[in-house]
């Protein structure tokens, strides 16, 4: 199956792909990084943790990538395997720096044994699909800033996994770039019919490209409202201006802020 | 800069007769270029200088050749003892190249032990700094007893010294590893092996060749160092011993001339891991990338 032939299937009759049950994560020192978090993700899901900074958004994806354990309660993978088929985007671009672009996206079919042939088009592929097939053979030194996160996100699609995590991807870059890789990354999610899992602190960016916001409060880190946005995909500059999108911008924004205790900075 | 200046400036550009930059962007053109020739020829030319400045010494105040010879005397000793200088200069060579290739292999080897086990790590660093703290004179007499072999004697007493930056550096550069790339290695179920393969070995690799710089020139001054201690002639004797010997017959002339070969080697061994390293690291390497 390539990257383009998955279907999304409309809200509610998608598949669980993770159940996520009363999660809790205490670090040593007893600081209560998440209490009781729950969350099933479905099949073709763009879901946004959304908080404040310390409401444990980025914990919560590591829990779900397998770099930590909980405290207590349980991940499920629907089908009983584990986290092994994930993409990840981290805030910084995170590649090797010695290596082409092509051979980066080339690392998680390596690390599984594959020789850079036999993927070679789906390497060329997630290229394309980042508009950067004409760089394969650069080095990430020779990017900007925006080119080497599309690099780490071709990466991170490259093998059509079942879920793709995202932390805070676009954080670092300036706002005209910021609002281009959304876009295109909306373009590649209706494309791909990926998963997704997308962390930021960013209100316009969760209304702008989920379908599910979970507004999470910090100090227990923890879900405190779970928002719908029904508008559908594409999205584009009608969505960023219509008035829908800015009445859920709203309603996410005081959520946020009910959060927040008085004379606290955001 | 006046204001006339500036006008000037724009019309040439306009009538598109004259040259596309300001007369401050000229200048530093200038300098630039300047500065590209003077790389060279300045310590050319004050190299030079000394040596006529030490020939003018030596004939201006009658210095006897057994005292401090001329540059020419040297020269032409170098030309007249040219087969013995140069058996003993493969000698030492030899030593030196034997270390290095042991002092890698060591130093990576000892280095990707430590960081795959804290109990190795443990268990051998503390040998691997006593080693390199004990100066390599007070150690060397003892090997000598010990090592039947002169040249496993001499072999090991260059290892000694040249193998610690290796290890140090090497052992540095596995550990500073990105740490996003590390956990993006955990997520993707990276083996052991694969996680050293892809990641640790690659960023250890401008530190690897940094120690290598380091090392090169201490498996030389190792060799000579130890050759020294070991003292005793035959055939297969280094250049130390050659300086040894030229130095009990008052034969000055041949000492400069062993010693000028003995220089020469360490800026050509130090030319080659620059160059290496140059080589290694110069498409994806701050330190070895050109800016604009």
């Amino acid at each position: 199956m390539t990257a383009h032939d998955r279907t999304i299937p409309s809200l509610g009759q998608r598949d669980p792909v993770l159940r996520i049950q009363e999660v809790d994560k205490t670090f040593n020192g007893g600081v209560v990084a998440l209490r009781r978090l729950s969350l099933t993700v479905n099949q073709g899901d763009f879901i946004s943790l959304l908080g404040p900074s310390g409401c444990g958004k980025s914990t919560a994806l590591r829990l779900i990538a397998g770099l930590m354990r909980p405290t207590l309660g349980r991940i499920l993978w629907e089908g009983g395997q584990g986290s092994d088929d994930l993409g990840v985007v981290f805030q910084e671009p995170t590649l090797m720096p010695w290596a082409t672009v092509a051979q980066n996206v080339w690392l998680p079919f390596r690390l599984r044994g594959k020789s850079f042939n036999s993927v070679k088009d789906k390497i060329m592929e997630a290229l394309a699909l980042v508009g950067l097939e004409k760089f394969a053979g650069s080095y990430p030194r020779e990017l900007s800033g925006g080119m080497k996160m599309r690099v780490s996100i071709a990466r991170a699609l490259v093998t059509n996994p079942r879920l793709i995590l995202m932390d805070e991807p676009f954080a670092a870059l300036d706002e005209i770039t910021r609002q281009k890789l959304n876009d295109d990354l909306l373009s590649l999610k209706a494309r791909t019919g990926a998963t997704v899992i997308f962390v930021t602190h960013s209100v316009f960016e969760s209304v702008f490209l989920s379908d599910r916001i979970l507004v999470m409060a910090a100090r227990p880190g923890r879900i405190i409202k779970e928002i719908q946005v029904d508008a559908p995909y594409p999205r584009g500059i009608e969505w960023r201006t219509s008035a829908e999108y800015a009445r859920i911008a709203r309603e996410t924004s005081d959520t946020l802020h009910s959060t927040l205790e008085p004379g606290e900075a955001h | 800069m006046s204001i006339t200046e500036n006008t000037d400036v724009v019309v040439a550009n306009e009538t598109g007769a004259g040259p596309l930059f300001d007369a401050e962007e000229e200048r530093y053109a200038r300098a630039q270029k300047i500065e590209a020739v003077a790389r060279w020829v300045v310590p050319m030319v004050v190299l030079s200088l000394t040596i006529w400045l030490w020939d003018r010494v030596v004939v201006w105040n009658e210095i006897p050749h057994y005292v401090l010879p001329g540059p020419g005397l040297v020269l032409s000793t170098l030309f007249e003892d040219r087969v013995t200088l140069f058996q003993s200069l493969l000698v030492t060579l030899q030593i030196t190249f034997m270390a290095l290739t042991v002092a890698i292999l060591g130093g990576v080897g000892l280095a990707v032990l430590f960081t795959q086990s804290k109990f190795a790590e443990m268990s051998f660093s503390p040998f691997a700094v006593i080693l390199q703290v004990t100066p390599i004179v007070s150690i060397a007499p003892l090997i000598f007893i010990y090592v039947e072999s002169r040249l496993v004697g001499l072999l090991l007493c260059a290892w000694i010294v040249a193998f610690f930056p290796i290890l140090a550096n090497t052992t540095l550069g596995l550990k500073s590893a990105d740490h996003n790339l590390r956990d993006l290695m955990n997520i993707y179920k990276a083996t052991r092996w694969q996680r050293l393969r892809f990641l640790q070995l690659p960023s250890a690799l401008p530190y690897f060749l940094g120690g290598l710089r380091i090392a090169g020139g201490l498996a030389l001054i190792g060799a000579v160092v130890a050759e020294y201690v070991a003292g005793t002639g035959g055939i297969g004797s280094g250049l130390a011993f050659r300086i040894l010997e030229a130095g009990y017959r008052l034969n000055i002339p041949r000492m400069f001339a062993a010693l000028l070969l003995i220089a020469l080697t360490g800026v050509v061994i130090f030319a080659t891991t620059s160059l290496i390293s140059h080589l290694a690291l110069r498409k994806w390497h701050e330190s070895a990338v050109k800016r604009e």
